[in-house]
């Protein structure tokens, strides 16, 4: 009951036919979409592959930098995400530090809380799981982070209104930012609340379905499964909430003055 | 009352003033004088430099929020953060009184009522209340009449004026000359950001 289907590289490209339809379609009906369509398949196939070598490369060292060095730049990247799906952001470096940061850290404790507690690898920081673990937590909860700052700038703009009145009124900033900040914290919870409540009934979970196509049991890599979304909850909660707290005081400053000037 | 010394930021200033307890100061000008600048840079909702005083307090050994608690400033737009009218003041004896007193017959409806049924002319006079309920020694008051009837504009007036006999201290911006007259005794006229002649 284990074990798994290698692939050939001739499957993948039997499998690259229905790409061709596509791009056939669009061709068909004036989409105009082939050229995109082409090139995001390309680079897909591209950046997996490369991919692939660096984590075989990592499981081969298993060394606690380089995994550590991976797993900083996948952070770096989440927070340059992060920052290009925001309308209005931060100016300056801290749009990107404070998305940076907050994935790195948020994404850090929880792995690490994962490999202590639950996996206990050995090593505690084996690549084959501290990457992949890190990796999926940081994807769901960079969806949360990005959404709940995006929801902060926007209402921070259009309630400049209301804030001031409440700073007017004597309210502290973090007093006159709260409803703001908590419309933004629940826009931002909302993906993570919907994909635990849909799990398994609407969609089968990525992770849990490779386990089981790579000949895990079903009970195992349903528990892996349940695992991971705790984690990601986590993670989103500890990421959104220091996202935005930092970004409501990089917002206002120590005169209790709105600073929209910081946006652009 | 309110010393204002030096005070500048972009667009506006430097400029110099002061206000006497219990005295009305006007302040006109044509649209884009920078009227409201200066207000906003008082009550220090934007950065500005210069020395301000108010009730023998320098700005600059208060925090912010008791600032703005004790110089108070009404915009001409009024902001709400809440559905519920009541949920932004406290809502009290003393609140009761301050809407009666601005002509609304029944307090209690208009607090639990919602913000988005308020007429533009409600909306201003419970600004106004909002204001009004703490303890502020200075008023910095930006059209607050603009959107009233005439006898609604008379409590205003009536209420501001018994502020005034309590040593409250009021700047007071407004298009209607027949009110400054009424209201202001002395007036300072802002142009492109410069104060010119008073009168």
């Amino acid at each position: 009951m284990s074990g798994y289907i290698e692939l050939s590289y001739l499957d993948l490209a039997l499998a690259a036919l229905l790409l061709l339809f596509n791009a056939g379609l669009s061709l068909l009906l004036g989409l105009r979409l082939e050229g995109r369509m082409l090139l995001a398949a390309l680079r897909m196939t591209v950046q997996l592959l490369l991919v692939g070598l660096v984590l075989q490369t990592l499981f081969n060292f298993v060394s606690l930098w380089l995994t550590a060095l991976v797993a900083l730049v996948m952070a770096l990247f989440a927070g340059r995400e992060i920052l290009a799906r925001q309308e209005h952001r931060l100016a300056g470096w801290w749009g990107y530090g404070i998305g940076s940061s907050t994935m790195l850290v948020a994404g850090m404790v929880v792995t690490m809380l994962a490999l202590n507690g639950p996996l206990r690898p050995d090593p505690w920081y084996d690549p084959r799981y501290a990457i992949p673990l890190f990796g999926m937590i940081l994807g769901n909860a960079m969806t949360g982070i990005s959404l709940g700052l995006d929801s902060l700038t926007s209402l921070a703009r259009q309630e400049r209104a209301g804030i001031e009145a409440q700073l007017i009124l004597g309210m502290s900033r973090w007093r006159a930012m709260r409803p703001v900040a908590q419309r933004a914290l629940r826009t931002g919870f909302t993906p993570m609340l919907n994909s635990m409540a849909a799990a398994g009934v609407v969609f089968l979970p990525g992770m849990m379905t490779g386990q089981i196509l790579a000949g895990v049991v079903p009970e195992q890599a349903v528990k892996y499964q349940i695992l991971l979304l705790f984690l990601i909850a986590g993670a989103t909660g500890l990421g959104i909430l220091t996202a935005i707290m930092a970004s409501v005081w990089r917002l206002t400053d120590d005169r209790h003055r709105l600073r929209l000037d910081r946006l652009r | 009352m309110l010393r204002v010394d030096d005070l500048h930021r972009p667009g506006l200033g430097p400029l110099s003033f002061h206000i006497d307890e219990g005295e009305c100061l006007a302040l006109t000008g044509p649209s884009g004088a920078g009227k409201s600048l200066l207000l906003r840079a008082i009550v220090d909702l934007d950065p500005n430099q210069g020395r301000i005083t108010a009730a023998a307090r320098p700005r600059d050994s208060v925090p912010a929020p008791e600032w703005r608690r004790l110089v108070a400033y009404l915009p001409a737009e009024s902001g709400w953060w809440m559905d519920r009218v009541g949920d932004h003041m406290p809502d009290g004896q003393a609140a009761r009184e301050l809407l009666d007193g601005l002509g609304f017959a029944d307090p209690d409806a208009v607090l639990s009522g919602l913000v988005g049924q308020l007429s533009s002319g409600e909306r201003q006079r419970l600004a106004l209340a909002r204001g009004l309920l703490g303890t502020a020694r200075v008023l910095l008051l930006d059209e607050p009449t603009s959107a009233l009837d005439p006898e609604n504009c008379a409590l205003v007036e009536a209420l501001l004026r018994a502020r005034l006999a309590a040593g409250v201290s009021v700047l007071l911006v407004s298009h209607d000359v027949a009110q400054v007259a009424r209201l202001a005794a002395r007036g300072l006229r802002l142009e492109q950001g410069q104060l010119v002649a008073g009168s």
